[in-house]
C-alpha cells in the first residue's frame, strides 16, 4: 500500500485490520471516536465484526468474551472511557488473554477537557484496574510509528498472552500524517490458541476454562508469580527505546509522544547556539527503558523530564536514574502542548543555574521559572 | 437392571459447594440434560457469573468463560460474534444480572444477540451473605434490610423477565420455578425452548428461574420451597412472556394489506 494522507485514529484502524483485526467493540468518545467510525465502516468489507457497545465497561468485556474465543480483538477509547474499562483490563490481564487497547489521551481529572493530554502514564502503566498486573504499553510519536506499534502490538498480546495498550494524547489522534498501512498477518511462530473456549469438539478430552479467579491463596500467588515471570521477560525483551544525541550531550530531555517531537524542535534549536542536548524518548513505557538511563555518559548531569501532565513518568525516570543526576520537570497540564522555545529556556536556565546535586527545576502551567 | 436416572454428561463429576436445599443444582442439571438432549455439549460455551455460580466452571462440562460481575452478556456476546456456530449461554443470578449488570441484560436483548440466559432469581444475594438484592420482596429480611424490605426506601422488587418482554430483540422470555417436580419438569422444557431458540438463530431468550437459597433466608430446605410458592410466584408469576412462535402466529394473524 502506498502512503497516504491519514489521520492518526484512522490509521490504528487501518493497521490493526492489515494486522488480522476482525473484531472491535468500542464506544465513541472525543477524541477518538474516527477511530470507531472507521471500523464500522472498513471491518464489515473484511468479513469482520463492528459492534458500537453500550458503554465502554460493557466494550472492555465483550473483547474479553471474543480474545477467549481466540479472535484478534480490540477496543479502544480516551482517558475517562479506559477508566471505565479498567476493571475489564484486569481480568483480561487476570485471565491472560490477548487484546489491543488503544488510548488516545485527552485531559483529567474527570470528564476533564477534550484536547491532548499525557496524564494517563499511571492509569497506562500503574493499572487503573484491582491487582498485580503489567500491561505492555506502547507510546508512538508519529502516525506511521503508530501503525506500526499497533501491527505489533497484535503479534506481542498473543506472544504474551496479555492486554496490549497503545497510548497516543490526542494531537496523535487528530494529526494527518502521511503513513503507509503494511499488510501485516499474524506471525506464523505465535502457537495456536489451544486454550480458547470453541467448544469442547475442538480439543475432546479436556475442557478449556477462561477465568481469573483462585480462591486459594497459595495458588493465587502462584499464578501472580507466573505472571510477573512473563512481565520480566517483557523487561528483557520487549524494551523499546529512541535515543536522540545522547553521547556528547550536556542535558538529557526524558519525554515521549508527540512532546518528544516537540522536544525535537528545541534540541535543533538549542545546537544551533552550540548547546548539545539529547533525548530519551521511550516507545515502550512498560517495560520502561532504565537502561538507557542508566549508561549515559557520566557528563550528563542534568535530567529534565517534559510532559503534558503534572509529572507522572518522572516517578519511573526517577527510579532508574537512582539518584545519580539532577532530575528536572517541565510540563503543562489540561490539554495545553508545551512550546519548543520554553523547552528551550529551560534547559539554557538549567544549564546556566544547576549542577548535580541542586535542588531540581520544576516549572508547570505558564509560568516561566520555577515554582 | 433398568438405569432409570443417572448423571447427564452435561455435568463433570464434581461435587458442587452448593448449601443443602439450593436449586442452583437443580438448575444445572436442567440445562446440562438439555445440552446433551440437544446434541451440543460439544459445541457449547458457559459464561458464568460473579456471585453463587461462579464456581460452576467446575460442574457445567463444555468450555467455560468466567465473567466480572454483571458483564456475562457482553463476555457472551463478544464469543457469539467470534463463534457464530456455536452455543453460547449465559448463566446469572440476580444480584448479578438484575442489579449490576442491568445495562449489559437490556442492550444485550436489544441487539437481539443469539444467546439464551438462564437467570436465577432467588430475591437475595447468595454468596455474599444475604444482602437485600433488587428482588427481594417487600417486607422480606435480609443483612441489609434487617427490618424487611421498605419500598419507599428501596423501591419495589424488579421484575426482570416482564421488564425485558418489553424488548423488541427479547425474542423468547419465560418465567419458570423449581418448587416442585411439576414446575421443575416444566422449567426443564422451557430450557429447551430458549435454546432452541438460539439454535433457530431467532435471538435473544431468557428464563427466569424463582430459585430459593434456604441458608441466607433462613429456612429448611421444604420450608424455602413453600417459600417460593407462597410468596415469590405471586409476585413473580410463572409464564410465557415472548416465543418466536407465537409471535409468528400473532403476527400471521393481521395481514399487512387489511
Amino acid at each position: 500500500m502506498a502512503r497516504v494522507l491519514m489521520k492518526g485514529n484512522e490509521a490504528v484502524g487501518a493497521a490493526a485490520i492489515a494486522a488480522g483485526c476482525r473484531h472491535y467493540f468500542g464506544y465513541p468518545i472525543t477524541p477518538q471516536s474516527e477511530l470507531l467510525e472507521y471500523m464500522s465502516v472498513h471491518l464489515p468489507k473484511v468479513g469482520g465484526v463492528f459492534l458500537q457497545s453500550e458503554s465502554e465497561v460493557a466494550a472492555i468485556n465483550m473483547c474479553y468474551g471474543a480474545a477467549g474465543a481466540g479472535a484478534r480483538v480490540m477496543t479502544g477509547s480516551s482517558s475517562p472511557g479506559i477508566a471505565l474499562m479498567q476493571e475489564g483490563i484486569s481480568y483480561l490481564a487476570g485471565a491472560e488473554l490477548p487484546s489491543v487497547i488503544v488510548n488516545i489521551v485527552r485531559g483529567g481529572p474527570g470528564l476533564g477537557g477534550i484536547q491532548p493530554a499525557q496524564s494517563d502514564y499511571h492509569q497506562s502503566t500503574r493499572g487503573g484496574g484491582d491487582g498485580d498486573y503489567k500491561l505492555l504499553v506502547y507510546a508512538p510519536s508519529t502516525v506511521q510509528e503508530m501503525a506500526e506499534l499497533v501491527a505489533l502490538a497484535f503479534d506481542k498480546a498473543d506472544e504474551y498472552r496479555n492486554p496490549v495498550m497503545i497510548v497516543g494524547d490526542g494531537m496523535l489522534g487528530q494529526i494527518m500524517e502521511p503513513v503507509e498501512i503494511v499488510e501485516r498477518p499474524p506471525d506464523p511462530a505465535l502457537p495456536p490458541k489451544t486454550w480458547a473456549t470453541t467448544g469442547t469438539r475442538d480439543h475432546p478430552g479436556s475442557r478449556s476454562i477462561i477465568n481469573s479467579l483462585f480462591l486459594k491463596p497459595e495458588v493465587l500467588e502462584h499464578h501472580i508469580l507466573d505472571l510477573f515471570a512473563k512481565y520480566e521477560r517483557m523487561r528483557e525483551r520487549e524494551v523499546l527505546v529512541e535515543e536522540y544525541r545522547v553521547e556528547d550531550a550536556d542535558l538529557v530531555v526524558v519525554a515521549y509522544g508527540t512532546t518528544a517531537r516537540i522536544v525535537k524542535s528545541a534540541i535543533a534549536a538549542l545546537a544551533a547556539e552550540g548547546v548539545r542536548v539529547g533525548l530519551i524518548r521511550p516507545i515502550t513505557l512498560f517495560p520502561f527503558p532504565a537502561e538507557s538511563l542508566r549508561r549515559l555518559p557520566d557528563r550528563v548531569a542534568n535530567l529534565l523530564v517534559v510532559e503534558m501532565s503534572m509529572g507522572q513518568m518522572i516517578d519511573d525516570v526517577r527510579i532508574a536514574n537512582e539518584g545519580r543526576r539532577t532530575v528536572h520537570f517541565l510540563g503543562r497540564t489540561g490539554g495545553m502542548i508545551p512550546l519548543p522555545q520554553v523547552i528551550a529556556d529551560t534547559v539554557r536556565h538549567i544549564l546556566a543555574e544547576h549542577h548535580a546535586g541542586d535542588v531540581p527545576h520544576v516549572s508547570v502551567g505558564d509560568e516561566k521559572g520555577g515554582r | 437392571m433398568a438405569v432409570v436416572f443417572q448423571r447427564t454428561a452435561g455435568l463433570t463429576d464434581a461435587e458442587t459447594h452448593y448449601c443443602p436445599g439450593c436449586t442452583h443444582g437443580i438448575v444445572h442439571r436442567l440445562v446440562g440434560e438439555v445440552l446433551v438432549e440437544l446434541g451440543v455439549l460439544d459445541r457449547a460455551i458457559a459464561v458464568i457469573p460473579v456471585g453463587c455460580a461462579t464456581l460452576a466452571y467446575d460442574y457445567f462440562n463444555c468450555d467455560v468463560q468466567q465473567a466480572a460481575h454483571g458483564r456475562a452478556p457482553a463476555v457472551a456476546t463478544g464469543i457469539r460474534r467470534v463463534l457464530p456456530d456455536r452455543v453460547v449461554f449465559a448463566y446469572q443470578g440476580d444480584g448479578d444480572l438484575a442489579s449490576i449488570g442491568t445495562a449489559e441484560i437490556v442492550h444485550a436483548a436489544h441487539r437481539s444477540e443469539n444467546i439464551t440466559v438462564i437467570f436465577i432469581n432467588n430475591a437475595i444475594y447468595g454468596m455474599t451473605g444475604g444482602q437485600m438484592a433488587p428482588t427481594t420482596l417487600v417486607g422480606q429480611k435480609t443483612t441489609t434490610s434487617p427490618l424487611g424490605r421498605d419500598p419507599r426506601l428501596a423501591g419495589e422488587p424488579i421484575r426482570i423477565a416482564e421488564m425485558l418482554a418489553q424488548i423488541p430483540g427479547a425474542s423468547f422470555v419465560e418465567r419458570v420455578a423449581c418448587d416442585s417436580p411439576p414446575h421443575v419438569k416444566a422449567a426443564k422444557r422451557v430450557i429447551r425452548r430458549a435454546f432452541e431458540t438460539q439454535l433457530a438463530g431467532e435471538g435473544f431468550a431468557l428464563v427466569e428461574v424463582l430459585s430459593t437459597c434456604p441458608t441466607n433466608w433462613g429456612l429448611e430446605p421444604v420450608d424455602a420451597l413453600a417459600w417460593v410458592r407462597d410468596h415469590m410466584i405471586p409476585y413473580y408469576p410463572l409464564g410465557n412472556l415472548r416465543d418466536p412462535k407465537k409471535d409468528a402466529a400473532a403476527r400471521g394473524g393481521v395481514r399487512p394489506e387489511e
